[in-house]
């Protein structure tokens, strides 16, 4: 903080210069520019101050900031582009829109569908999960800079500085809007150079960067309340699901009475500026004055407390432990065991969503062929019904996935953050620490694909009348996902014990190309041997598809290999 | 076996970075063993390998008989350790933490953990997250005081402490000693080690610069001293140990006249009298003082070296005084 300090310091110099009258009375010369000087100084001081802060802040998510804005645009341009080549025809579009509008499940997923234009279709496809992912953009990036500085007492130090009481909280604000702004420019300006109509680009980017603004302010109020970053986030993120699904509700009504739902959730404004059918610009003008207020009760909820305090208590825990609570893998369920509840509640969710859509799939997506062969060389099956349900099962085994390899790159978060350390001068073992992660990774990620199986089943059961024979079946599908998930955390695991250093991006990188190869390489007709590295291509095609035990053998037989090696590695290898 | 712990040449790098460079510790079964040196001299470094955590690259290292490096897990089950800067699980509670890592050496005493619950004054149920430095200390303590083991590795665990909880933490490492357990106390703070320890082992840059008991140490350094004399004694300052040696004439009414010139060149007898001041090699201090009393003194002043003292000059890396025999008292 010093080195920009002392710049603005020296900045003052001239304007305060400039700042005094060239000629004039004598006498009163002195005194006005002395006033001035001291009016414009302090202000000044204070904006430049803060500009350090904004400045600090873009410069430590040059990397994120970058990375959220990219993908957020190529998938928002990606997706109108493809309509575009997809749907030619007006007949096409016409029945894939009719198609979505008879399903309840697809308008509470995707938001009200208001034409059967290119620019419509995209903004029901994209349009409301674009917004949360802004949303979620926003609250990371609020927290960030907010609470999360205040518990580390990084702000402690910042504080201390002269800067103002809600720099920091104005700082993140800031760095939000701007980004949200950017996000809009980038949204209007990739949809409007791949042909769609300029207006409802503008719309529907500006649309997007407003919502992100709405969450960036309820970050900022969240921020206030909990008194840890991760408290923190739990509340904006809580509030962004509830806005989701309000807005589901409203958009599932289809002109029912619940219909006014949509203009109680930010995330149905979206819907309601009716980008690209009918443009309605103040509705965005509602957008940014709730974000104002919010923002203005977020600064009045600061100045309200003191630095480290939260405005809701934290509540106290047991003075004992639990009988249970005397080995690494007990330590490691106590510890993850919340989060882990949370991903087997999103499984059963999105389990019931796509199993619900499973039932309609055929109508849905009408004559699009393009989609239908897409579908089918993803999941393999003559049905297309099947291959719908086979592919989803394989994003779900990526998932889970992802969940198996964060819960094991704890381990070295562990390790960096010295817990470990602790740990590992007791009677735990290395090889025993890094077992009960393992095992509460694969243990989680089964759970998770139950819990997708379960919800798949159950809903696509109800919706065909047969649920005895459908919950079976999709469990088995779901679980058959688990060799595969294995061999990804194996990969985590080795990675680890060999590589510490480099293991948490080397994990992510590894579990990215078994999505990308699983998921493209069919539709990019990659060579086989380059679509076999992937665990996920050996995975069988179910439902529908036939088990053969041998990949599964492979898959299995390289996973302990794999963390077999990981583990002697670790035993060898320093701690910290 | 008599040494609970037993490091020679021990030697570690990280990269090109040399953290240890033959390091010699020896830690006597049941005693208190101060273990100094700068940030970053390799204290911490050192009680990783002897914890198992680390590989060292060179020397041999035992503890409590055994191989830190293989028998980790047997011996961890025998000790407690107080790491610098302690980070905890932010989800689970105090109480809960020193439950699971007491458990995990193989037993708590529970009558032990709640009066020190109680004399460190901790809130066993809030979230670790929520506990200042000073409070994640007393719950790695708690936890290491009272667990069933007969050695306590503890590095600069009052760092974070306030003078209460340092004073607490003094009677415990106190008791512990009456009860026969053997600590070795890495620590910045001198009079918690004069307090404490009865051996201590410096180190500087990895190595060790000196070992023995404080009374030992304090030997090998110089005493001040302080005097008025009726006359400067001849060739005082030409005496082997004598140092920074400053003489004032003495008027009697307590005013100083000039001070004195190059050494030999003392003028002696000039007015009626000389005040002294020197620094003296404590082991040639019998020898000055022979030298004073034959000049007749008036009053004196004597003061032993101040631990300060010591370790200053070790940390700043000079050369100590006499320090050619580095005896292990």
């Amino acid at each position: 903080m010093t080195a920009p300090e002392g710049r603005a310091a020296d900045w003052t110099e001239p304007s305060r210069q400039r700042a005094a009258p060239p000629t004039g009375l004598r006498s009163e010369e002195p005194k006005a520019s002395e006033r001035r000087g001291k009016e414009a100084g302090p202000a000044a001081r204070r904006r430049r101050t803060n500009t350090a802060l904004i400045r600090l802040a873009v410069r430590r998510d040059r990397i994120m900031l970058p990375a959220w804005l990219y993908v957020l645009t190529i998938v928002v341009v990606s997706t109108g582009y493809s309509f575009k080549r997809l749907y030619q025809t007006a007949a096409s579009r016409e029945s894939i829109a009719a198609g979505i509008g008879r399903s309840a499940s697809n308008l509470a997923l995707g938001g009200p569908l208001y034409g059967d234009s290119i620019g419509a279709l995209t903004v029901y496809k994209i349009g409301a999960g674009c917004a949360v992912a802004a949303g979620l953009m926003s609250i990371f990036l609020v927290v960030r800079h907010t609470r999360a500085d205040e518990e580390t007492g990084r702000l402690e130090l910042v504080g201390s500085t002269a800067v103002g009481r809600h720099a920091a909280l104005a700082s993140g604000v800031i760095v939000a809007a701007a980004a949200n702004c950017v996000l809009a420019l980038l949204i209007f300006a990739g949809l409007a150079a791949v042909g769609l109509p300029a207006g409802g680009s503008a719309a529907l980017g500006l649309a997007i960067g407003s919502c992100g603004l709405v969450f960036a302010a309820v970050a900022a109020a969240a921020a206030q309340l909990s008194a840890s970053a991760r408290g923190a986030r739990g509340i904006a993120i809580a509030a962004l699901v509830a806005a989701y699904l309000v807005m589901s509700g409203g958009a599932a009504a289809r002109g029912g009475g619940a219909r006014w739902l949509l203009w109680a959730s930010p995330v149905g404004w979206v819907t309601q500026v009716r980008a690209y059918t009918g443009d309605r610009w103040p509705v965005l003008a509602l957008m940014v004055a709730a974000a104002a207020v919010v923002a203005v009760a977020a600064a009045a909820l600061a100045s309200a407390r003191d630095l480290d305090a939260g405005l809701v208590p934290e509540r106290p825990g047991p003075p004992r432990a639990a009988r249970s609570l005397r080995s690494p893998l007990t330590l490691a369920w106590r510890v993850q065991r919340t989060g882990l509840a949370g991903w087997v509640v999103g499984g059963l969710f999105y389990g019931g969503v796509f199993g619900s859509i499973a039932s309609g799939i055929g109508s849905f997506l009408g004559s699009g062929t393009g989609v239908k062969n897409a579908i089918t060389r993803l999941g393999g099956q003559a049905s297309l019904t099947d291959a719908y349900l086979a592919a989803v099962m394989m994003i779900m085994g990526l998932v889970a996935a992802a969940y198996a390899v964060s819960a094991v790159l704890r381990l070295r978060s562990d390790e960096s953050a010295q817990r470990a350390e602790p740990l590992l001068a007791t009677g735990a073992s290395r090889t025993g620490w890094a077992a009960a992660q393992l095992i509460l990774a694969l243990g989680g990620a089964a759970v998770v694909l139950a819990a997708v199986g379960l919800g798949s089943g159950l809903s696509y059961g109800a919706r065909t009348g047969d649920v005895g024979a459908q919950l079976p079946h999709l469990l088995g599908a779901a679980l058959a996902q688990l060799p595969a998930v294995l061999a990804v955390s194996a990969v985590a695991v080795a990675l680890f014990g060999l590589l510490p250093r480099s293991c948490v991006a080397a994990g992510w990188t590894a579990l990215a190309l078994a999505a990308v190869l699983a998921l493209f390489g069919p539709t990019l007709r990659l060579a086989q041997p380059i679509q076999d590295i992937s665990p996920f291509t050996h995975s069988p095609k179910l439902p529908g598809g036939t088990v053969s035990a041998e990949p599964l053998v492979w898959l299995v037989l390289a996973a302990v290999a794999l963390a077999a090696a990981g583990v002697i590695g670790l035993r060898r290898r320093d701690i910290g | 076996m008599s040494e609970a712990i037993a490091a020679s040449g021990l030697r570690k790098h990280f990269g090109r970075t040399v953290a240890l460079d033959g390091l010699e510790l020896s830690v006597a079964v049941g005693e208190v063993h101060g273990f100094l040196g700068p940030n970053g001299s390799g204290k911490t470094t050192t009680i990783r390998i002897l914890l198992g955590l680390l590989r060292a690259d060179g020397g041999t290292a035992r503890l409590l008989g055994g191989d830190p490096w293989r028998q980790a897990t047997v011996l961890h089950r025998r000790l407690a350790y107080v790491p610098g800067d302690v980070t905890l699980w932010p989800n689970l509670t105090g109480g809960e933490i020193i439950d699971l890592l007491g458990r995990l050496r193989g037993g708590l005493n529970a009558k032990r953990r709640a009066s020190l619950v109680e004399r460190f004054d901790l809130d066993p149920t809030k979230k670790s997250r929520a506990y200042s430095r000073g409070n994640r200390q007393k719950v790695a303590l708690i936890s290491a005081l009272a667990s069933d083991v007969e050695l306590l590795l503890l590095d600069e665990p009052t760092a974070g402490l306030d003078p209460l909880m340092e004073a607490a933490f003094r009677d415990c490492i106190e008791e512990e000693r009456r009860g026969g357990r053997t600590v070795l106390l890495s620590s910045h703070i001198l009079s918690e080690v004069e307090a404490l320890c009865e051996r201590v082992t410096i180190i500087r840059a990895g190595r060790t610069v000196e070992s023995g008991t404080l009374a030992g140490l304090r030997h090998l350094t110089r005493t001040s001293i302080a005097a008025d004399l009726a006359a400067l004694p001849a060739g005082l300052a030409q005496l082997p140990g004598v140092h920074d040696l400053d003489v004032q004439d003495f008027t009697g009414n307590g005013a100083a006249a000039a001070t004195a010139g190059a050494p030999g060149t003392a003028r002696d007898g000039a007015g009626p009298g000389v005040r002294v001041r020197c620094q003296v090699d404590s082991d040639k201090l019998d020898e000055v003082l022979r030298q004073l009393a034959a000049a007749r003194v008036l009053s004196l002043v004597c003061q032993p070296p101040t631990l300060e003292e010591l370790f200053l000059r070790h940390y700043s890396g000079q050369v100590p005084a006499v320090g050619q025999p580095r005896v292990p008292a």
